[in-house]
Formats: C-alpha cells, sequence, structure tokens
C-alpha cells in the first residue's frame, strides 16, 4: 500500500487535491499556499506543531471555512466554496478534536444519526414509522449494527454516550463517521487523551477501516510513533506553510521538519 | 434418521437425530448477532451440524482423530462438538484466553489434527506455534474478519466446511447412509470428549469422558432439578471448562432445552435479561458483583426509593427464604412480601435478568452466606453444588427445600460418597471418567482400584442436615496436638465474610490449638472510624486500635460459636488473635497471584508473631521488609498485641450456620 512519493502521484489516482490554498482570519495567516494531494485509498497524515494549521486545512477540505485563495479538488470536481453538509453528501466524513456527540442520546441512536443523509422517506412515513420508512430503517439499523460490530461496542448500545468514558466516546464517534459510508474519512486528532492500549485499539480500528471497507483516510495525530506506523505519507505544516511532504521515513529525515518540531538554535 | 430407532440413544449424535425428530420446530440454540436473536430449530441444528460434519470428513477427520474447538460460547462451536462426534473422533474444547504457550502444551499433548476456531486471534496463536504441532493439518475458523489475506492453503471458514458438506451430499447418495452408519456405530462406553483441567498446579491433565458418563450424569442432573424442554440457559462460562460442557450441551441434548450465545461477553447481564433463562449457573463472584452494583446504583437514588428498597429487603430477609421453602409463614408477612414483590423484589429480579429462574447454582468456591441469603430472600431458588471435571459434574448437590449457605448438599442421583480416614472426600458414580490422557500413573493415584476417585478436597457430612460440608484441599487440611481436625481454608472463610476483615491466616498444624492473624479492611474500618471519630495517622495506627481489636474479637466469638455448633470442628476453634500491622501483599510474597494467602511463607517471615502466640505473651515485635509500589524496599516494624479468646461451648447455638 505505502506508495512512493511525489514523482509518481499521477498514476495512482488522487481523491483530493489541495492546490495553493490560502486562508486568513483578518490579518491572521491560518494557511498560506498550501498544496498537497491525498490519495484513493491510502492513510494521509497531517501533522505539525500547535498553531500550524492542521485543523484549519480539516475544516476547509470538509467547507466549515471557505478558502480566500485556492481551489479544492475533490472526486474530480473542483469547487471554491462548498458547504460542510454538501461535503458530506459528497461523501467526506469526520469526527472532532473535541468528541462532539449528542450526548443525551445512546450509542446506536449517534450512529444512527450518521445515516441521516441516506435516508430519504417523507416525514409523514417516519412519524408513523410504518410502511416504506419502517423497512427504511430496518436496512440503515442492519449497516448500524454492523459497525457496532465491527467496532466491538454492543455491550454500550443502548448507553447514552455522555455516560461513557473518554475512549469509548472517540469510538462513538468514528462509528457515526463510518455509518455515512465516506470515500473520505477526516479524523481529528483520533488519539488525544487515550492511554497505550486505548491508543493501540484506535490504531487497530483505523486499519482495519482503511482495509475492511478500503477507506480513504486523512488525519491529524500529535503521538509521532502513531503517525509514522499507520500512515503512507505525511504532509507537515508550520505556520500556515508546508514545510515537507512525503512517506514517513523522508519525513522523518527532514531538517526543516526537526527545526519545527526541535527548535533552531540561534 | 429411522435407522436409531430402537437402538439405544447413548450418544450425542444419535440424541440429536432424536431431538430433530421429537423436539423438530422448537428452538435448540439462539445467539444474539448484530442485536437480535437467531434462532435455530433442532431440525436446524441437526441440518447444520450434519453439513459441518460431513464438510470434516472431507478435510480428512477420522475415526479417533483429535479436533480442538476454542472459541467463546457460539453456536457453531457447540455443533462442531456434536460433527465430530458423529464421525467418531474426539472433540478437546480448549480455554480461549490461555496464551499461546498454554495453548500449545495442550494442543501438542492431544495430539490435534484439525481445529476449530472462533476467529482471526485464535488462528494466529495457533499458526504461531505450529512447528510444535506436527500432526496438525487444518484450521477452520468462524469469523472471516481479518482473515482474508491469510494463506488458505491450511485454513478455511466453517461456512465453506459447510458447503463442502452440502455439495458432497447433493451428489452422492450414499454419503448420507454413510454418515448415518458412522453415527450408529458408536458407543456410550466409547470416548466422547477430553476436557483439559486448568491446573492450578503443575501442566494440565486431560480428562477421558465417555459418552456413558457424560449423558447419564446429564440426565440425572435434570432428573434431580426436573430440567425439561422448557428450560432456558445462557451460556457464557468457557466452553472447555466441564461445567459448561453439562449445562450447556450435555443437559441440553438430553432434555431438549434452549442454549442461549450472547452477543459477547461484555453483554451477558443484558442478553440474560432479554432471555429471561430459567436455569442457571454461576460461580459466587458474579452474583456478589450484581449486589455490589445495586448497593451502588441504591445509594444514588431517591430517598424514597432507598426507603422502600430498604424496607422490603429487610421484610424479604426475614420471610423471603421461608416463603420460598413453602414453610409456615404468618399470613400478614405473605402479604407484605407479595407487595414487596411488585415495588422491589420483581423488578431487581429483572434487573438481574432472574425473573423466570427455577434452579439456580452456584459452586466452585465458597459463597458468603449474605450474599447467598440476599438472593434467596428475593424469591431466587438459588443453590450450591460440588462437583468436579473428574465426576462430570456432580458430585453433591442441594436438593429443593434443604438449602443452607455453608453445605454443599447431598449425593446426586446415582452417585455414592464417603469420608477417608485422612478427612478427604471420594465418590464413585456413572460420571467416573475413563482416565488422563496418556498419563496412567496420575490415573491411579486418583481412582482406586474399586472405583472411588479421590477429591482431593477435605470434607464431613453434617450430622443434622446429612449434607456434606467441603472444608478445604486435603493437603493443606491439619491436625492439633489432640488430634482435632484443623482445616485452615474452613475457618479463615468463615473470618472473612465479615466486612471488616480483609484476609485471614489460621494456624494450628501440630500445636495445640487455633490462632489466626487479621487484616482489616481498610475501606470498611475507614468508614466506621469516619463515622465514629476514631482518629488515626496510619494503616498500622488504625490496625492496632483498641475499639478495632474489640469490634474484630466479637467477629472472631461469632466465628468460634458457628464452629462449635460443628461436632468435627468444635476442638478448632480460635484462642488468639492478632491484627497485622500491614496488609499483605502480592508485592511481598504473601499472597499469589491471585489473592490466596501463602501461609507457610507468612508463618516463616512473622515468626516471632507465631511463636508469641504460642509461648502465652500478650505483645510482640517484628520487623518486616516491604517493597513499595516503586519497588524500593524498606523495613517495617511495629509492636503487634495478641488478643486471647474463650472458647465458645458445644452446640451452645443449635442454629449457628
Amino acid at each position: 500500500m505505502r506508495a512512493p512519493a511525489d514523482s509518481d502521484s499521477a498514476v495512482t489516482e488522487a481523491l483530493l487535491s489541495v492546490e495553493n490554498v490560502s486562508l486568513a482570519f483578518g490579518g491572521v495567516k491560518a494557511l498560506s499556499d498550501v498544496s498537497f494531494d491525498v490519495r484513493k485509498g491510502e492513510i494521509r497524515a497531517i501533522i505539525g506543531p500547535n498553531g500550524a494549521g492542521k485543523t484549519s486545512m480539516l475544516n476547509v477540505i470538509n467547507g466549515f471555512y471557505h478558502p480566500q485563495e485556492g481551489r479544492i479538488t475533490f472526486k474530480g470536481e473542483t469547487r471554491a466554496r462548498m458547504r460542510p453538509y454538501v461535503a458530506a453528501r459528497g461523501g467526506i466524513a469526520r469526527t472532532f478534536q473535541n468528541v462532539a456527540l449528542f450526548r443525551g442520546m445512546t450509542t446506536l441512536d449517534n450512529i444512527m444519526a450518521g445515516r441521516t443523509l441516506k435516508m430519504h422517506r417523507g416525514i409523514f412515513w417516519q412519524i408513523l414509522r410504518a410502511g416504506p420508512a419502517l423497512a427504511e430503517e430496518v436496512t440503515h439499523r442492519h449497516k448500524v449494527e454492523e459497525i457496532i460490530d465491527f467496532l466491538e461496542i454492543p455491550q454500550i448500545r443502548k448507553i447514552p454516550v455522555g455516560r461513557l468514558p473518554y475512549g469509548l466516546q472517540k469510538r462513538v464517534e468514528l462509528g457515526r463517521a463510518l455509518a455515512m459510508e465516506p470515500d473520505l474519512l477526516l479524523l481529528d486528532e483520533p488519539m488525544a487523551g487515550m492511554n497505550i492500549e486505548e491508543k493501540e485499539d484506535m490504531s487497530r480500528y483505523i486499519l482495519d477501516v482503511n482495509n475492511h471497507f478500503g477507506t480513504t483516510i486523512a488525519l491529524i495525530e500529535h503521538d509521532m510513533g502513531v503517525v509514522m506506523d499507520l500512515s503512507d505519507r505525511v504532509v507537515v505544516l508550520e505556520y500556515g506553510r508546508k514545510i515537507a511532504d512525503g512517506t514517513p521515513d523522508e519525513v522523518k529525515g527532514d531538517q526543516k521538519v526537526i527545526d519545527a518540531y526541535l527548535g533552531v538554535p540561534h | 434418521m429411522a435407522a436409531t430407532a430402537a437402538a439405544p440413544v447413548d450418544t450425542f449424535p444419535k440424541l440429536l437425530v432424536r431431538n430433530a425428530e421429537r423436539f423438530r420446530g422448537r428452538p435448540a440454540i439462539r445467539h444474539k448477532d448484530l442485536g437480535i436473536w437467531q434462532t435455530w430449530t433442532w431440525e436446524q441444528v441437526f441440518d447444520e451440524v450434519r453439513a459441518f460434519s460431513v464438510g470434516l470428513a472431507e478435510v480428512g477427520v477420522a475415526r479417533g482423530d483429535h479436533v480442538a474447538i476454542v472459541g467463546a460460547n457460539r453456536p457453531r462451536l457447540y455443533w462442531a462438538m456434536c460433527a465430530v462426534q458423529a464421525l467418531g473422533a474426539i472433540p478437546i474444547p480448549i480455554y480461549a484466553d490461555s496464551v499461546a504457550d498454554e495453548m500449545a502444551y495442550v494442543l501438542a499433548h492431544a495430539e490435534i489434527t484439525v481445529a476449530v476456531v472462533q476467529d482471526q486471534e485464535q488462528v494466529d496463536k495457533i499458526l504461531s506455534v505450529s512447528d510444535q504441532l506436527t500432526r496438525l493439518r487444518h484450521i477452520v475458523y468462524d469469523e472471516p474478519r481479518g482473515l482474508r489475506d491469510y494463506d488458505h492453503a491450511r485454513i478455511e471458514s466453517f461456512a465453506d466446511v459447510q458447503r463442502a458438506g452440502r455439495e458432497r451430499l447433493a451428489a452422492d447418495a450414499g454419503r448420507l447412509a454413510a454418515w448415518e452408519v458412522g453415527i450408529a456405530a458408536g458407543q456410550g462406553s466409547d470416548l466422547a470428549i477430553i476436557l483439559y483441567t486448568s491446573g492450578t498446579t503443575g501442566r494440565p491433565k486431560g480428562v477421558m469422558l465417555s459418552f456413558d458418563n457424560v449423558i447419564i450424569s446429564a440426565r440425572n442432573g435434570n432428573l434431580f432439578d426436573q430440567l425439561d424442554q422448557s428450560v432456558e440457559i445462557i451460556a457464557y462460562l468457557p466452553i472447555a471448562w466441564i461445567g459448561d460442557h453439562i449445562f450447556s450441551y450435555a443437559q441440553s441434548y438430553v432434555a431438549g432445552y434452549c442454549v442461549n450465545c450472547p452477543e459477547t461477553g461484555d453483554t451477558v447481564v443484558e442478553d440474560r435479561r432479554e432471555i429471561g433463562t430459567t436455569y442457571a449457573f454461576a460461580p459466587p463472584r458474579i452474583y456478589e458483583n450484581l449486589i455490589t452494583l445495586t448497593m451502588v446504583r441504591m445509594e444514588d437514588a431517591g430517598a424514597l426509593k432507598r426507603a422502600m428498597f430498604r424496607y422490603f429487603l429487610a421484610h424479604a430477609r426475614r420471610w423471603g427464604e421461608k416463603i420460598l421453602d413453602r414453610e409456615r409463614v404468618p399470613f400478614m408477612a405473605r402479604l407484605v412480601y407479595r407487595l414487596g414483590d411488585v415495588l422491589v423484589y420483581g423488578p431487581l429480579k429483572n434487573r438481574y435478568g432472574l425473573t423466570r429462574i427455577r434452579v439456580a447454582y452456584t459452586a466452585g468456591e465458597a459463597i458468603g452466606p449474605e450474599i447467598f441469603r440476599f438472593y434467596r430472600a428475593l424469591g431466587v431458588n438459588l443453590k450450591q453444588l460440588y462437583g468436579q471435571t473428574e465426576a462430570s459434574v456432580y458430585i453433591t448437590a442441594q436438593p429443593d427445600g434443604e438449602i443452607f449457605a455453608d453445605t454443599v448438599g447431598k449425593p446426586n442421583i446415582d452417585v455414592d460418597v464417603k469420608v477417608a480416614e485422612s478427612g478427604e472426600v471420594l465418590f464413585r458414580s456413572p460420571g467416573v471418567f475413563l482416565g488422563y490422557y496418556k498419563d496412567p500413573e496420575k490415573t491411579a493415584e486418583t481412582k482406586t482400584a474399586d472405583g472411588w476417585v479421590r477429591t482431593g478436597d477435605a470434607g464431613f457430612f453434617d450430622q443434622k442436615s446429612g449434607h456434606l460440608k467441603i472444608i478445604d484441599r486435603a493437603k493443606d487440611v491439619g491436625r492439633l496436638d489432640d488430634g482435632t481436625l484443623f482445616a485452615p481454608k474452613y475457618i479463615e472463610n468463615k473470618l472473612k465474610f465479615y466486612p471488616n476483615i480483609k484476609e485471614a491466616v489460621a494456624f494450628g498444624d501440630k500445636r495445640d490449638f487455633v490462632t489466626v492473624m487479621l487484616n482489616i479492611d481498610l475501606t470498611a474500618i475507614g468508614s466506621w472510624a469516619e463515622r465514629n471519630n476514631v482518629v488515626y495517622g496510619s494503616y498500622q495506627e488504625l490496625a492496632q486500635n483498641p475499639r478495632v481489636y474489640d469490634m474484630l474479637a466479637d467477629h472472631v466469638a461469632e466465628v468460634n460459636r458457628s464452629l462449635a455448633a460443628e461436632d468435627a470442628m468444635a476442638g478448632a476453634q480460635i484462642r488468639r488473635f492478632l491484627i497485622l500491622h500491614k496488609e499483605l501483599d502480592a508485592d511481598d510474597g504473601e499472597l499469589t497471584r491471585t489473592q490466596k494467602v501463602r501461609r507457610s511463607f507468612i508463618a516463616e517471615r512473622y515468626a516471632p508473631l507465631v511463636t508469641a502466640f504460642y509461648d502465652g505473651s500478650t505483645e510482640a515485635d517484628v520487623a518486616t521488609e516491604v517493597t513499595f509500589e516503586d519497588g524500593r524496599k524498606g523495613m517495617l516494624s511495629a509492636r503487634v498485641k495478641i488478643r486471647d479468646m474463650a472458647p465458645a461451648k458445644r452446640g451452645v447455638l443449635e442454629k449457628a450456620a
């Protein structure tokens, strides 16, 4: 799976490409002139020190922020502005740095919420919970149950997520994103605040999602060990600029990356 | 199918043929999958087993082969057992949580040729030790997840094996008849299964059981508790354990009742509630956990609910057991109990999934009398039994209406039990095992020439009830100087049932009298100290507080009274005790990793205290090396007081238990 570096990027199809994107909030430049691509089926990591613009980059990709300059091409379609729900419908799902679940709802309902975009029956049938809406719900419930089984969380199926430990909440959030059957899955620090065991579990699920469903994944992560183990290619940001791009080994040896993380002697 | 009608139904495949006719559309097994209970009727199970069995023959399983079965409680693994037996081969269930090395030992020792396993985890484990398994030819797995990229030359899915079996049956008309002939060739005296006992000491031993052993024991068990095809049970204990083999396989095949496989190990409580099982088995710790959970939840409940809970529970403790045992109870007490059932007991039992329970067993170790009575007071027919792999489970069990917290019951149907001169319990029954696999020496050690089996446990028959009481492992039982039986664990367990006492270590072998060292339970005593304004600076200080000594002295006196009520034990009352200045800890080697006290090690380590026990001094100095959490070592010295106890009079308290 590990693809060779930039030179043959034309060979593998790019699912998403970001070209010369710049984003500013007033005078603060969050991203300047960033370009990279995500190939179909790969695990792509975005890393960088605090404030480097990683989360901004994800927000740009799923249409939450609109860049002042640059183009984003997803599945062959280029666009400048896009609404998050359009991105969602187009096949981009994401999880958040701080878990963003419906805390009062059960695990099952939270993951079911991820199927919203795939439900087509009108509100009339849905309120009656009968006829075609019932048949549709059965199909979706089956899909959700498969995800629950995949993530090994049947024991918390009917527990409100607010009562779950943090590590499990993260897993539920991943489940909700998977329920959308996305082409591209954006994970914002999937392992933040986890202990080693939880990290290992989460790494396994991310790899399994990639293998089993063939989902393309772009993730932000601070734990370098995790990034180097999981990802096929890594892009490194610093102060909103791209400073390196390549395989984990290439990036690890890059002087600019070392400087960015360890600091430069003055 | 009809071929076997006249012949004796003495093997599991024959029972399956019978059940597919007699119970046809009745549920045989359920499994919760993707959130929904999937059901297979006896007819369907027969079809699944036949397909798998013929498929196994296709990959070369033949009469006499050994087939390992590894995994959780899944219908397909239970079917595999019968499918293997139908070919005259021997299924060998293996503990799924054993590490690769342990598994390698058993697989190699059992000379496995084919393994049927649950998932990738087990496939990986077996592959990692496959160089030691020269006879292993084939691995069959149930769940394909993660196994797609494996080399499938030697690995195959359960579904594929079944498909091959079905194709063969469809293509070749003679195959079915040949398979049926194979079943008819099986006999009750044939080896049915080898179960490895999880050896706490030394290597696991393979216990060989015949069809007669297992089936007659299961039939007697069903008879004892009147279990029929309407029973529902949940299968959640390891399939390699004799208990599960009898409850979830043998008794189900004999009676025709339905076995329910939970979704995962973590959902058992919820799944049990959904099914509403009528027959249950659990080790004491599971019953304990349920109560703890209830008590914690009740702390958070509103004042009204708490008051109701307390009132009705007190009422249940007073009358519940009597009502359950059909004794005479005043009308008003019955009425209030009915009300309590609607308001408290019913909802509680529903939470536990025990609403429809007819018989629930606990075994394995001693259960706290409080816990035992809690369930019985709620109207759950909780009973105790005593069994072993070597006996196909049943040795003794408590008949309905004759329930005591501290006995294990009367000998089961067809079982003879006797207590040897040494105090060791021996039994003789149709369930007595054929022998240990490839270990005639151990077999001869355990089975006497005239068919008795040594249990390795010491016990005695209670004079009044005629029930057996198990007191300790036979090798740990000693004698006082005057010849009285001294069973340290029996005494220690009685003490440990008090929440204030965390650990107890009894001494007395080849001594004049019995003495004990106690550990206080810091949580219980700490909260008592808080409530009673007892100030303390350290564990050591709290442990040596005279009021704490007084409190524990009351507990010891109570234990003495209950010992006095038993003829065999009356001479072994506690005459002196002390409270240790430090908690016994596995890091210091005082406990095993499974939290059992290492008595002889403690005797050495605290030699000055043991000496002081028997030279009459009222206190002693002791210094011990301790290991701190971070690995550093230090010395802990203290002056420990010793308290004298007056023995209770024999038989003073008739009903003490």
